[in-house]
């Protein structure tokens, strides 16, 4: 257990300091390989195709309702690997943190990814610390890179979407995204706004054992929704029709949305994923996904690389990629 | 109907976003056109202002506090976004009190704010100066290019160049201004009003109501948004907007000076406003080359009409306000493919 209240320039020298700050880690998630403490990690994969992530999580605040930068970086990865149909297995953590970051805290985080880790059912296997001069960071930035074991008929791009599959979503988007502005600003809106923030490998798995005809596996983090769906429809030189109406959203984050001039269609998600499926399994596949999940559009080759959404009323507009971030609007 | 087109404006940027955002243009008879009038307070901030707001950016323990939106609009050589990357201290705020509270917790920083918006943003803002003067905070200002609604409607519902039939009147300004402004506006110009607010069906209805009075003959002003808007409006947002604020001339992105139509700080207020804190000299500002931000204000051309739209001038790199404003007639174009 460490005594000091915060991470100071010492905890990244390489020394006695350096391994406390490994230890508050490694102490919780304790496995064969990581216990070895070598420079790298030797592991055991069943022959065949790997998936390999890497990702790097800066967000700000790094506790938010729903979740923090811990679980979050472990979920980025396991969902990334995950999105091409293969199990995760492991991961590594390697952190990079500013001068005078609570020690409490990274305890904290150190919990949260040892929850998220046994959720996923990963292992840690590797990682790496770094302290940087104040100022040099923003308190905690996360490094995960992940490896996972392609099943059979795995290996989903967006390329491989069909005309006439349906687009299925796991549930109601733009919680996450929400919820950090929300937070980060304290705007102070209540009406129990979480992230989503969560492991999608259990589900997909359910998915994958419901259907042999799924296309598409896809996690629409930042950009929303609409971007994903664009990313699709460009990769696969074919067009996809959305129902506004399908598309679910809670009560609550419409409102937020409708307050800071946000499109929900654009705001991050952390624990969605939508799965293109051929017409008679998408049902079987919704089922899978688990409750709020929904059918929300279709393939199409009537416009090729666009996404077309049909509106509340019953007209028709383009919903284009993300161009800039969204900002608050002035009234 | 008695005529072939019948040309409807939609004041504010909101109902232009909801409009493209619903695809209600693709659903209404074609004999009725929308178009899209000066109520985007980002769009109408005219260059010089901008180039100001960088300018003040640029002094010297100066932090510049602002809505999201003004943070990409182009000045004459950059924008506030774009002096932040090279290391001017500008943040995003969700409310002027935050600015306030910046200002307190940083005591050897000069907190200014931004202002920019309609008479639904500019209590607030003087709410917040109020505060701050009650609070004794000193290193705290504000840089007004707030707007008033009515001297500009008065302005395009007088112009034959644009020839509006009717107006779709902003919800959110109704709110605090009351609905009575508007009876000057649809009898002295023959102009029938309605107020609505901005769901689709909120809109469609306030089309049929125009419409409706258009064919009768009616120039009355009538409030659909009847949850939100009264005839009086929000009394203590007025005398608040009052007591800091007084009217003045200025100047509009699209329409040029209009009189008594934007707010500068009465005497007792003075000492927070930010253009007598930091004089600075700023240039006549460059206007872009082939942009028509300023007939598109006016309902005067269409966002497709600008050789720019979609090629020199999309959201990720905008040449005019119409495209950068998260509220902008173009950006609404460009984002909603209409």
């Amino acid at each position: 257990m460490v005594k000091d209240k915060t991470v100071t320039l010492q905890h990244g020298n390489g020394g006695k300091k350096m391994h406390e700050v490994i230890e508050v880690f490694r102490s919780k998630l304790t496995n064969p390989t990581l216990d070895e403490m070598a420079d790298a990690a030797q592991l055991e994969v069943t022959s065949g195709k790997i998936a390999f992530s890497t990702d790097s999580f800066v967000i700000k605040p790094v506790f938010f309702p729903g979740g923090d930068i811990g679980e979050l970086a472990v979920y980025g990865t396991v969902n990334d690997i995950s999105m091409k149909g293969a199990k995760p297995l492991f991961i590594s953590l390697a952190l990079i943190i500013e001068e005078g970051f609570s020690l409490s805290s990274l305890e904290k985080i150190a919990s949260s990814v040892k929850k998220a880790a046994r959720a996923s059912g990963v292992k840690v296997v590797t990682g790496d610390i770094k302290v940087v001069e104040k100022g040099a960071a923003d308190g905690i930035f996360i490094n995960t890179s992940g490896i996972g074991v392609v099943e059979k008929g795995g290996y989903f791009t967006g390329a491989k979407a069909r005309a006439g599959d349906t687009v299925v979503i796991n549930g109601p988007i733009a919680e996450h995204g929400i919820a950090i502005v929300n937070a980060r600003e304290d705007l102070g809106f209540t009406g129990d706004i979480k992230s989503d923030c969560r492991n999608l490998n259990h589900s997909v798995e359910k998915c994958l054992k419901a259907s042999r005809n799924i296309s598409v596996l896809r996690d629409p983090t930042r950009g929303g929704l609409a971007t994903t769906l664009n990313e699709i429809a460009d990769n696969s030189n074919l067009g996809i029709d959305i129902n506004e109406t399908d598309v679910p959203v809670r009560q609550n984050v419409r409102k937020l949305c409708d307050v800071l001039g946000f499109d929900p269609l654009y705001v991050a998600n952390e624990g969605k994923f939508v799965c293109f499926v051929r017409e008679k399994d998408s049902e079987k596949v919704r089922k899978a996904m688990g409750p709020g999940s929904r059918i929300i559009g279709r393939v199409t080759k009537a416009h090729k690389k666009k996404v077309h959404l049909i509106t509340q009323l019953g007209s028709t507009r383009i919903l284009p990629m993300l161009e800039v971030s969204q900002l608050p609007r002035i009234c | 109907m008695k005529r072939n087109v019948i040309k409807l404006m939609e004041v504010c940027g909101t109902h232009t976003m909801a409009i493209a955002r619903s695809g209600i243009r693709k659903v209404i008879p074609g004999g009725i056109e929308l178009i899209s009038g000066p109520g985007c307070p980002v769009c109408v901030t005219s260059q010089k202002d901008i180039d100001r707001a960088i300018m003040i950016a640029r002094e010297k323990d100066v932090v510049m506090t602002t809505f999201g939106d003004m943070m990409r609009v182009p000045g004459s050589r950059t924008s506030l976004e774009g002096v932040k990357g090279l290391g001017a201290d500008v943040k995003v705020v969700y409310s002027p009190l935050d600015a306030v509270s910046m200002a307190k917790d940083a005591p050897d920083k000069n907190v200014v704010f931004m202002g920019v918006g309609f008479e639904t943003t500019s209590p607030l803002v003087a709410s917040a100066v109020i505060e701050a003067k009650k609070r004794d905070i000193r290193n705290f200002s504000v840089l007004s290019n707030f707007k008033l609604v009515f001297p500009a409607l008065e302005a395009i519902a007088g112009s034959e160049k644009i020839a509006v039939d009717g107006f779709i009147c902003p919800g959110h300004v109704s709110v605090i201004t009351g609905s009575a402004p508007y009876e000057d506006i649809a009898r002295r110009f023959g102009k029938p009003c309605v107020i609505t607010g901005f769901g689709q069906a909120d809109i469609i209805k306030g089309i049929t109501r125009l419409v409706d009075q258009i064919n009768r003959g009616d120039n009355r002003v009538e409030i659909e948004y009847k949850r939100a808007v009264t005839n009086k409006g929000n009394t203590r947002a007025k005398s608040v907007l009052d007591e800091v604020f007084s009217p003045s001339d200025a100047e509009w992105r699209g329409l040029g000076k209009i009189t008594k139509s934007g707010l500068k700080f009465r005497d007792d207020y003075s000492f927070f406003d930010a253009k007598n804190r930091f004089p600075v000299k700023v240039p006549e500002p460059r206007v872009p080359k082939g942009c028509i931000c300023a007939e598109v204000l006016q309902g005067i051309s269409r966002p497709g009409d600008c050789r720019l739209f979609g090629k020199a001038c999309t959201p990720s790199s905008p040449v005019g306000p119409c495209m950068v404003s998260s509220e902008g007639s173009c950006a609404a174009q460009y984002r909603y493919g209409e």
